[in-house]
């Protein structure tokens, strides 16, 4: 016969409540974390917003000795970089979730993805030193040379490839940062496929579609909101990441036409030169850097994340 | 006839262009490992994990900088993981398919790919700042709030996974939910949150960013928490860049030596996967 000890029950229930509270106390920190993050970068850059006002992120002066900081270069070298980056690494990543998912043999298919994901595994600063040591001096004896030469006179798109080939540069950091990110774009876009009904693609194949129409006219419009929420994460991450990016920028905190000039990213410029920032001016000024980063990687993050939710439910639904 | 032709023409030529997309990755992959490989092995010598950082042009090692890594990233797991397992049993027990709970999932998916960077700036405002000086206290609480994400994300995922007629079992013998929660589905996903433990060592123990302005770095041996400590990742990143050749030798050393501690645990996170779901399969 069991008898329910009311005392037995009762420190259950006491047992109940703090286990319940200390889980839900951990879910809220979480939040309280990107609460803090806001509130602690606003406070920060505040005393540099409050001088600058409107003119920090339109104007590209940054000059430690007269105190005037403008945000312009950092913002320009931050989007040109990961503009490159994607350019490079969407069609890439692309290409490898189509091999994985459509061509590869079976055997192989385990592998070549667990080497992808690897390549994600690795800490920035290795792509980092890489891109510093081993990278941009063939791209400053082989590419970038050819490239001054055949394009860079060319009319409008020349601009782009002139000056002296230093290697180091906004196309060197676009280039590391593409290949940094490919393994996102890849795994990503390989989910989203591998999502897609094989019944729709039976169908294809059997109006006599060839392998390529049966994923530019089936695959790909299935899976184009998670093949966007892929690329935004990737985006994210081009545009948030420091390590990879500080060794073969150049730190020029100036705007040139040529992608082959040094220019700088927000993260870059913050990782060059927080500890050595003197003045509250400069060190504000770095933290609404951050802030700005904070702001920007928040929006693109956040959107990637609702649409690969939209994607989840919709793949629920339909089951 | 000619349709046809072209049809199987565009076919192959963009099948052929994703073959060579995955040669292109699996390349780099190739190339970067290869210098670590023949860069690192060529400085490496038992001196690397004897001796401290050296002056320019001297002899030395890395011990206190793989001292110091050790410390900080076992120091973070220790205070963000249970943090982690914690939110990640609320989120998948007592707030499943609440507002709330959906709401604190899609922060913590933004913290997951949020820049390390800014963490770093955090951290630095409210404990750096505060306290006066650069510690190795600061840098462990940065690493920390890096490696919740990743244990809450995994944690909530395998508990997610274990049958509800298990818990339904449990809560029918008169267990309330926190019994079932450590005696039933914290060890039937066990090998689950373990791979999340891994996967988040191995991404707090490459981060550089968030350590440049918390722990900083310190030229020597250094067990004081209040204090700036060395770190492989800062280390490699200041004499990689330095125009000392023994610094640059050194710095590959330590990449090679960190690249390998990761590979390692990523492969050994989904060797414990692969076990769990190898487990699973034979036991229905």
């Amino acid at each position: 016969m069991a008898i329910i000890d009311p005392r037995h029950a009762a420190k259950q229930l006491v047992y109940e409540r703090v286990f319940r509270s200390a889980t839900l106390s951990a879910a809220l920190l979480v939040l309280l974390i990107l609460g803090g993050v806001a509130v602690s970068l606003l406070r920060g850059a505040w005393p540099a917003l409050a001088h600058f006002k409107f003119a920090f992120i339109t104007r590209e002066v940054w000059n430690p000795v007269t105190d005037e900081y403008g945000a312009l270069a950092p913002i320009f070298g931050t989007l040109v970089t990961s503009l490159i980056a994607m350019l490079i690494a969407i069609p890439t990543g692309f290409g490898i979730a189509l091999f994985l998912t459509e061509l590869c043999p079976p055997l192989l298919k385990r592998p070549i993805g667990v080497a992808v994901e690897l390549l994600a595994a690795v800490p920035s600063i290795i792509f980092g030193i890489w891109g510093l040591f081993v990278l941009s001096p063939v791209l400053q004896r082989h590419v970038q040379p050819w490239l001054i030469e055949h394009v860079g006179d060319l009319p409008g798109i020349g601009r782009l490839f002139q000056g002296p080939p230093y290697g180091i540069g906004i196309l060197t950091a676009g280039i590391v940062l593409a290949i940094m990110v490919l393994p996102f774009i890849a795994a990503t876009m390989r989910d989203v496929f591998d999502t897609v009904p094989l019944m729709l693609k039976e169908s294809g194949y059997g109006l006599g579609a060839t392998t390529w129409e049966v994923i530019w006219y089936v695959v790909v419009p299935h899976s184009r909101v998670g093949m966007v929420g892929g690329i935004m994460l990737g985006l994210g991450r081009a545009l948030g990441e420091t390590m990879a990016v500080t060794f073969v920028i150049g730190n020029a905190h100036r705007i040139s036409a040529s992608l082959l000039a040094p220019g700088t990213t927000i993260s870059s410029s913050i990782a060059n030169e927080f500890t050595e920032a003197v003045g509250d001016l400069y060190t504000s000024s770095l933290i609404a850097l951050g802030l700005l980063l904070f702001a920007i990687t928040f929006t693109v993050i956040a959107a990637a994340q609702a649409m690969l939710r939209r994607l989840e439910r919709r793949a629920l639904s339909s089951i | 006839m000619s349709r046809r032709f072209l049809r199987k023409l565009r076919n192959s030529a963009f099948l052929g262009l994703s073959l060579l997309a995955t040669l292109v990755g699996l390349l780099c992959l190739g190339a970067i490992l290869w210098t670590l490989v023949s860069r690192g092995v060529a400085g490496m010598n038992t001196g690397v994990f004897k001796l401290m950082t050296p002056p320019p042009g001297g002899t030395g090692g890395l011990l206190n900088a793989i001292y110091g890594s050790a410390i900080m990233t076992l120091l973070g797991i220790l205070i963000g993981s249970p943090i982690g397992v914690l939110a990640g049993t609320y989120l998948s027990e007592y707030g499943r398919g609440s507002r709330l709970a959906a709401g604190i999932r899609f922060i913590n998916d933004v913290l997951l790919s949020a820049p390390s960077i800014i963490i770093g700036l955090f951290v630095y405002e409210i404990v750096v700042v505060r306290m006066g000086h650069f510690s190795a206290i600061a840098g462990s609480l940065s690493l920390a709030i890096l490696a919740i994400p990743v244990t809450l994300r995994t944690t909530e995922d395998m508990l997610n996974l274990v049958p509800q007629a298990m818990k339904d079992a449990s809560a029918a013998m008169g267990a309330y939910p926190w019994r079932t929660t450590l005696s039933i589905l914290y060890p039937a996903a066990r090998s689950g949150i373990v791979t999340g433990l891994l996967l988040a060592i191995a991404r707090i123990s490459g981060e550089t960013a968030p350590l440049l302005f918390t722990a900083l770095n310190n030229q020597f041996w250094s067990s004081d928490l209040n204090a700036p400590m060395a770190n492989l990742p800062v280390v490699i990143f200041q004499f990689a860049l330095s125009p000392y050749k023994n610094w640059q030798d050194l710095a590959w050393s330590g990449a090679l030596l960190i690249t390998v501690a990761i590979l390692a645990l990523s492969i050994g996170a989904r060797v414990v996967l692969g076990l769990l779901q190898a487990g699973r399969g034979s036991g229905r």
